[in-house]
């Protein structure tokens, strides 16, 4: 799986770092997503793509190809 | 427009008996006419949007906004100036593109998912402390009344710098600015003159003596631009924070224990489950029926919506409540499902403008649950279903009380 974050499009909600903290993080001077893995563990898939789908900006993308 | 054209049209928002039940016509709004003609409390005409696809892609696209007063838009209250979209707080906050960007980010800092989990123990202490004082008062309570409003209104005034002690008076003129029915057009005025200055006031005492608060914070603050944010725009941040952040939790609370207590199957699955917390407040947020007037968007340009070209100057309005129910998005979607998800519910809006305090709710919301499942194991609804009475007259929804007993 490869994850990918579009900061300008990002409104700042944090659902995906309440969901997947591992995974995202924001950035402390305006709460914009930070992607800190990319290629997240197999475990961590499932709740990775609910944060896509829950964004509430489709700020993350997700793929599965790789 | 003429009065007969009005008796025509659907009255917006569908009259509703039921506290927690959606209105019958949703499902044949959504199926039959997913661009709906209706008249609002103003008698102005406006669209309806119900579809969930319909309503997530208009609240994201970035082309539209709020109206402003200069477009003539539907006015959404009963009053000359149409209520709390028109009123000089939201009007001084800006709306589009870049500007918008700018003073969003400037407030997003304090909103970081970071920052809520700091919070938490401090709002589960206050909600225990509430819990307390209500069972010390002995059943039935009103769980409205000792916990679901004091709450919230503590952790923003906390946020802001601001005393909870005033809640009463804030509360009253909050009220008044989210008037539909309830309140003339000169009470209107005098709550958001009254509001404006008590907001000004504090900010003028933290310019002289910061704390270590939100609104210290942004007199000094920067946005991307090295811009400070206007005095104006500082008393209409702070009023929209204090108004947003209080009535909609409020209300949420309330009518999420109801729905949880009203089959109390429900309740007793998360005393089973305490990992059914975060999704069970996802679905109570999903399944709020009673939620207000919804969003108001107002379009600049052609847009075709179910096959229907809606011309510029159209007034839409936003339906989150009725999308969430919505068959071809959820399955089972008027089933409560406590463990539900993925639950990409509209509740808190989509796109550029989605609720920028939906990380506060959620850790209130989540917060507020765990304690009360902890505490209070045996707590049932203390009248029927039947008998809990909506809020009226406001562009925001909720239940008048919430009578319990344990």
């Amino acid at each position: 799986m490869k994850v990918f974050v579009d900061q300008d499009k990002c409104c700042g909600a944090g659902t995906c770092v309440m969901l997947a903290p591992d995974v995202f993080d924001q950035r402390d001077e305006d709460g914009i997503v930070v992607l800190l893995d990319g290629q997240p563990s197999e475990g961590l898939h499932p709740i990775v793509r609910e944060a896509a789908n829950v964004c509430p900006a489709g700020a993350i993308t997700v793929s599965d190809n790789a | 427009m003429a009065q007969d054209d009005v008796e025509q049209l659907l009255r917006y928002p569908i009259p509703n008996e039921s506290a927690l039940e959606p209105p019958a016509n949703w499902a044949r709004l959504r199926q039959r006419c997913p661009v709906a003609r209706v008249a609002l409390a103003s008698g102005d005409e406006a669209t309806l949007l119900t579809r969930y696809d319909d309503v997530k892609r208009v609240l994201s696209d970035p082309r539209f906004t709020r109206p402003t007063p200069a477009d003539n838009a539907a006015r959404v209250a009963d009053v000359e100036s149409g209520g709390v979209f028109n009123s000089e707080m939201a009007t001084v906050l800006p709306q589009h593109g870049e500007g918008h960007l700018r003073w969003r980010r400037m407030i997003g800092k304090w909103f970081t998912a970071k920052r809520m989990n700091a919070l938490r123990p401090g709002i589960e202490a206050m909600a225990e402390r509430l819990i307390d004082d209500m069972v010390q008062q002995g059943p039935p309570a009103d769980l409205k009344a000792s916990l679901g409003f004091p709450l919230p209104v503590w952790v923003i005034c906390d946020m802001l710098g601001v005393p909870d002690s005033d809640r009463d008076r804030f509360a009253a003129w909050s009220d008044m600015m989210l008037s539909m029915t309830r309140f003339t057009q000169a009470e209107i005025e005098t709550a958001q003159v009254e509001f404006g200055r008590y907001m000004a006031g504090h900010i003028a005492a933290k310019r002289a003596e910061p704390g270590e608060d939100l609104l210290s914070a942004l007199i000094t603050d920067t946005d991307s631009d090295g811009e400070r944010m206007s005095d104006a725009t500082l008393v209409a941040t702070g009023m929209g924070l204090l108004i947003a952040g209080h009535e909609t939790t409020a209300n949420m609370i309330g009518k999420m224990v109801a729905m949880l207590l009203a089959d109390r199957r429900r309740w007793e699955q998360l005393l089973a489950d305490r990992s059914l917390v975060r999704t069970a407040v996802e679905e109570a947020l999903r399944m709020d029926a009673n939620s207000g007037f919804g969003m108001v968007r107002y379009f600049t340009e052609d847009i075709e919506i179910a096959g229907t070209v809606l011309p510029p100057g159209t007034t839409a309005v936003c339906s989150m409540a009725a999308a969430n129910r919505d068959e071809s998005a959820f399955d089972a979607a008027d089933e409560m499902n406590l463990g539900r998800s993925p639950n990409p519910h509209l509740a808190f809006g989509a796109g550029a403008h989605s609720c920028i305090g939906q990380p506060l709710a959620r850790t209130e919301l989540q917060t507020v649950l765990d304690v009360l499942l902890r505490k209070l194991p045996s707590l049932e609804l203390a009248v029927d279903v039947s008998d809990l009475r909506r809020v009226e007259g406001l562009v925001v929804g909720g239940l008048r009380e919430l009578p319990v007993r344990w």
